[in-house]
């Protein structure tokens, strides 16, 4: 770890070890809960009641502060999920391996969320429940992605070697989503283009930026308490003959 | 043995195994004209239909006639040992798997070119449209197999892969499909196509250097299970 200060590399080995990881996590977790629910309800307040409706579109357009959140998380956590398992891979670090799987199927139903919620405000906008949209398109692609992760996991037995292969495919799509990503949008597109990014001059009034920034912080929030329950149970059962998880299960009970 | 002729004597070996087995050449060629002679059966024999949706048919057809194949790339291979001796030989597994691919994709994905023609007349398409289907076919083919190696590199250990195989490879397939499919139809409509085949061309160069390493590395994990 030579390329790191060393409080960062002590900080990396203690948290690679379960047991330290997993009462980490216990004492981290209410207060993830706690931020991740104000921001929630203050994103919703913000966006459902305090932001103007839309002069073109009415109210309908607020489905975005549950939609754009997912959309972004979607990538993001594909994203996340490489880069663990990269990690896993170079350094057989086991928690990475089970960060990168957790994170799989969290992604997945973020993917599904934008999917739905875009159909449904695509239905009165557009006047169709789908259509072959570039961004529609790639977004269901990277849900296929996140399935063939699942799938493959779930299909090997032994578990680390299936965080291997999982970890090799989500590095190939990861050089894969942004060639399917501009081929799907050289080839048909109808979405409307970015708002938000546009950092010189947003074309979203601030009213309704504030709310959205403050649910995909929530978001990000919900992200990391799902993956780090399901990473605590992974690594339950993947450590179930280890000795402090026998000593923690004996402790327990009265 | 120095490196090149490994890896020749690996595309000898598949090409002489692949001879002696005839029916696997045959059978992903059949199901490629077969699945394109049930379209016009399902949509009806109306020639202005079928010649719009002509390329798209073809390709589509070739995606799955191309996954179809992919099981036999390591299949035999993994199962009578021979992929053990190749990881452990003294090369760099990379370019032997190179080998392997490339003499699968004489077996499986040039035969497709040679009968396109004749779906192509099935079809109504015109010569010229005949001609960049044929070019699509050689640059977009050679991608199909290098990036499905990877897919069966990862499947290969397990009993039941066929399913999750299609579910891991497929998405992967879709910026051929878009871009070969797309060429075809601009060439009907007497489009330039210049873009779309550099863009084929480049997807071919990029998987040719970089999808032998994630296959060798999957075909290691799936070694050790």
């Amino acid at each position: 770890m030579f390329l790191f200060p060393d409080p960062v590399g002590r900080f990396f080995h203690r948290m690679a070890s379960p047991p330290h990881f997993y009462a980490l996590t216990d004492k981290l977790m209410p207060w993830l809960v706690g931020i991740f629910l104000i921001l929630l309800v203050g994103g919703l307040y913000g966006g459902l009641y305090l932001a103007p409706p839309d002069y073109q579109q009415g109210d309908s357009y607020r489905i975005i502060y549950i939609h754009v959140p997912s959309a972004w998380m979607s990538l993001f956590i594909y994203i996340v999920m490489a880069m663990a398992g990269a990690v896993g891979l170079i350094w057989r670090i086991k928690l990475a391996e089970i960060v990168a799987i957790s994170s799989a199927s969290v992604g997945a139903s973020f993917t599904f969320i934008a999917l739905v919620t875009g159909s449904l405000w695509g239905k009165p906008m557009w006047g169709a429940w789908w259509v072959w949209d570039a961004r529609l398109t790639s977004e269901l692609i990277l849900l296929f992605l996140y399935l063939g992760v699942i799938g493959l996991y779930n299909a090997i037995d032994d578990k680390r070697t299936a965080s291997k292969a999982v970890a090799i495919l989500a590095l190939v799509g990861v050089v894969n989503i942004p060639i399917i990503h501009y081929s799907v949008e050289w080839w048909n597109t109808l979405h409307q283009g970015p708002t938000v990014t546009k950092m010189d001059k947003p074309s979203i009034h601030v009213s309704m930026l504030v709310p959205l920034l403050t649910m995909a912080v929530a978001f990000k929030f919900y992200y990391v308490i799902a993956m780090l329950q399901r990473a605590r149970l992974e690594l339950l059962q993947r450590e179930r003959t280890a000795a402090w998880v026998k000593k923690m299960v004996t402790e327990q009970q009265p | 043995m120095p490196l090149t002729h490994a890896f020749f004597a690996v595309i000898r070996r598949d090409l002489i195994l692949a001879l002696r087995r005839r029916s696997e050449i045959a059978n992903p060629l059949l199901f490629f004209v077969l699945v394109i002679t049930l379209f016009p059966l399902g949509i009806g024999a109306r020639p202005q239909l079928l010649q719009t949706i002509a390329p798209g048919i073809i390709w589509v057809a070739a995606l799955l006639a191309a996954m179809l194949s992919l099981d036999s790339l390591f299949r035999s291979d993994f199962d009578d040992g021979s992929l053990e001796q190749m990881l452990l030989s003294q090369h760099p597994v990379s370019v032997l798997i190179l080998g392997k691919i490339i003499a699968h994709w004489l077996v499986t994905g040039l035969p497709l070119l040679v009968i396109a023609p004749l779906l192509a007349i099935f079809l109504g398409m015109s010569v010229h449209s005949l001609g960049i289907l044929l070019l699509t076919l050689l640059l977009g083919t050679p991608v199909l197999s290098l990036i499905g190696a990877i897919g069966v590199a990862l499947t290969v250990g397990l009993r039941r892969g066929g399913m999750i195989l299609s579910l891991l490879v497929l998405p992967l397939y879709v910026p051929v499909l878009i871009f070969a499919g797309n060429a075809v139809a601009m060439a009907g409509n007497g489009l330039p196509v210049g873009a779309q085949i550099n863009i084929l061309t480049a997807m071919l160069f990029m998987a040719l250097a970089l999808a032998p390493w994630p296959t060798a590395a999957a075909l290691k994990m799936s070694m050790s299970q």
